[in-house]
């Protein structure tokens, strides 16, 4: 597989590891009142769709950015990949 | 039809007229008391033990292609129960006890062989590990040795003892561990089962879940609606896709795992034996070719085809344990999807439906426990308890902080 990384261009994606479902990116508020049951469901239940998945991958042997890629697990295609970090500035997430 | 050395010899000098269809191709009726959904293994395991040792009757398995066409027809066959952790080992090695007893139970040639399995060691700290391993192994009932280098020597002097980077120090041998016909395995208790009155339902694919009042009444299929008493899912590798037809969200990643086989060769490996210094397993098939497999791909896949990064990985691995395996020519490499749980272990458990059961999270172990898985789902949906070794597998073990986890890498499904 190919990742269109938006710095570098077209990647091998053995250059990268990789995390998971990028809502991994949306860490639940640990002062909320029902944090325990947020945190248990954040960490351990994933959506695992069979068709397009948004995804992290860490270029550990490149730039060492987090990308999210769109990804479709039926066929294996590549849609496009954004910086986890650009993502998380449009969606706002504080950190 | 009972099968027998006799019986062969009969239809030999008959011309082979004899020989009928091993189960019968029921429509569906319009309701069951038990609906398995997914005709792989596990689902025609939990059917047959269900009809056969709990005594139900009204019994369908659905299967959304024909039966035994997932992963039980995709793995590398091998059966051990070397497991460390006391919520593992127990269930393993009761799966052990059924393998050795399955052909004549189902009256159906598997070929179970139990050629013994040998994980390498190769630092001091891992002998260490394996000798405890060995120990929790032997506290199940199972059998467990410590072979030295120079056992190892006799008993497969083509391994590479004397690689610079992973010598070889020896091994931690079962010798109850071995290999099963893995098709075979589902045909065996797909007869059974439909002997037992079980009706085997194919090409028909599970497409909503009627759940009313918290309780589940029948599942929507391609062959129309049937009414269920009690719901089984086992379809490991689309668990998350069956049970979000019931609102659920799993504790599973799926995840592409490849296999491979070389071409047919004179009989050259012992049994089963597995790197430890890199993820690689290697046996012989009865028809010469070599085994093997290693890690999974790493990234959520449904596509029962992997990428070749890995193929690429687990023939390096091969090479360093064996570098005889670099004159065989590679046959045929294929994918199956697992569902990669969140601790690597399986889940066996009623859900917050009532009447839904669900078994899966098998990751790439679920061949292994194709007896027990069905034993003891039959159990729990009989009986409503989970059977005595299984009741680890709960599917709330994650928010209570009960994990099982045999490797110890947490919540990252690519790495268990």
């Amino acid at each position: 597989m190919l990742i269109p990384h938006p710095l570098l261009g077209l990647r091998d994606a053995q250059e990268f590891t990789y995390l998971g479902d990028a809502d991994l990116m949306l860490r639940p508020d640990p002062n909320a009142e029902d944090a325990e049951a947020q945190f248990a469901e954040y960490v351990y239940l994933r959506d695992n769709p069979a068709g397009l998945h948004r995804e992290l991958w860490f270029h550990e042997q490149g730039d060492r950015s987090w990308l999210v890629v769109t990804r479709n697990t039926l066929t294996h295609e590549i849609l496009s990949a954004e910086l986890a970090s650009d993502v998380k500035r449009k969606i706002g997430v504080a950190q | 039809m009972k099968f027998s050395g006799l019986r062969v010899i009969k239809e030999a000098l008959t011309g082979h007229k004899g020989w009928k269809p091993l189960w019968r191709d029921p429509a569906p009726k319009s309701h069951y008391d038990f609906v398995i959904i997914g005709g792989g293994g596990h689902g025609l395991a939990t059917a047959y033990y269900l009809a056969k040792v709990f005594g139900k009757a009204n019994i369908a398995v659905l299967e959304k292609g024909w039966l035994g066409s997932g992963n039980i027809g995709r793995n590398t066959t091998i059966i051990r129960s070397n497991y460390l952790l006391p919520g593992n080992q127990p269930f393993y090695e009761f799966s052990m006890k059924l393998w050795e007893n399955l052909e004549q139970e189902t009256n159906f040639n598997s070929m179970v062989s139990q050629r013994s399995i040998i994980n390498l060691f190769h630092t001091d700290g891992q002998r260490d590990a394996y000798r405890r391993r060995g120990n929790a192994m032997k506290f199940s009932g199972a059998d467990a040795e410590l072979l030295s280098q120079e056992d190892l020597r006799q008993l497969a002097p083509f391994l590479n003892f004397d690689n610079a980077r992973f010598p070889i120090k020896g091994g931690l041998r079962q010798l109850r561990a071995g290999t099963a016909r893995h098709d075979g395995v589902a045909w065996g208790y797909a007869r059974g089962a439909d002997m037992r009155g079980v009706d085997l339902i194919q090409n028909c694919e599970v497409t909503g879940m009627k759940i009313e009042g918290g309780k589940i009444i029948g599942v929507e299929t391609t062959r129309g609606y049937i009414g269920a008493g009690k719901v089984g899912v086992a379809v490991a590798g689309s668990s998350s896709r069956v049970m979000s037809m019931a609102g659920k969200r799993l504790p599973i990643e799926s995840h592409v795992l490849q296999a491979f086989v070389s071409e047919g060769l004179k009989p050259t490996i012992p049994g089963v034996i597995t790197f430890g210094a890199g993820h690689f397993y290697v046996s012989q098939s009865d028809k010469g070719g070599l085994v093997f497999g290693g890690d999974i791909d790493g990234y959520n896949s449904y596509a029962q085809r992997g990428n070749l990064p890995v193929v690429e990985d687990v023939l390096e691995g091969g090479m360093a344990l064996m570098p005889m395996i670099g004159r065989a020519r590679l046959l045929r490499s294929w994918g199956g999807v697992m569902d990669m749980s969140m601790d690597g272990s399986p889940i066996i458990d009623r859900t917050d439906v009532d009447g839904l059961y669900f078994n899966g999270g098998w990751c790439y172990g679920g061949f292994k426990a194709t007896p027990a898985s069905g034993y003891a789902f039959a159990h729990l949906l009989a009986t409503d308890t989970p059977h005595e070794t299984a009741t680890a597998y709960r599917m709330d073990r994650f928010a209570r902080g009960y994990v099982v986890d045999e490797k110890g890498v947490g919540a990252q499904p690519n790495l268990h």
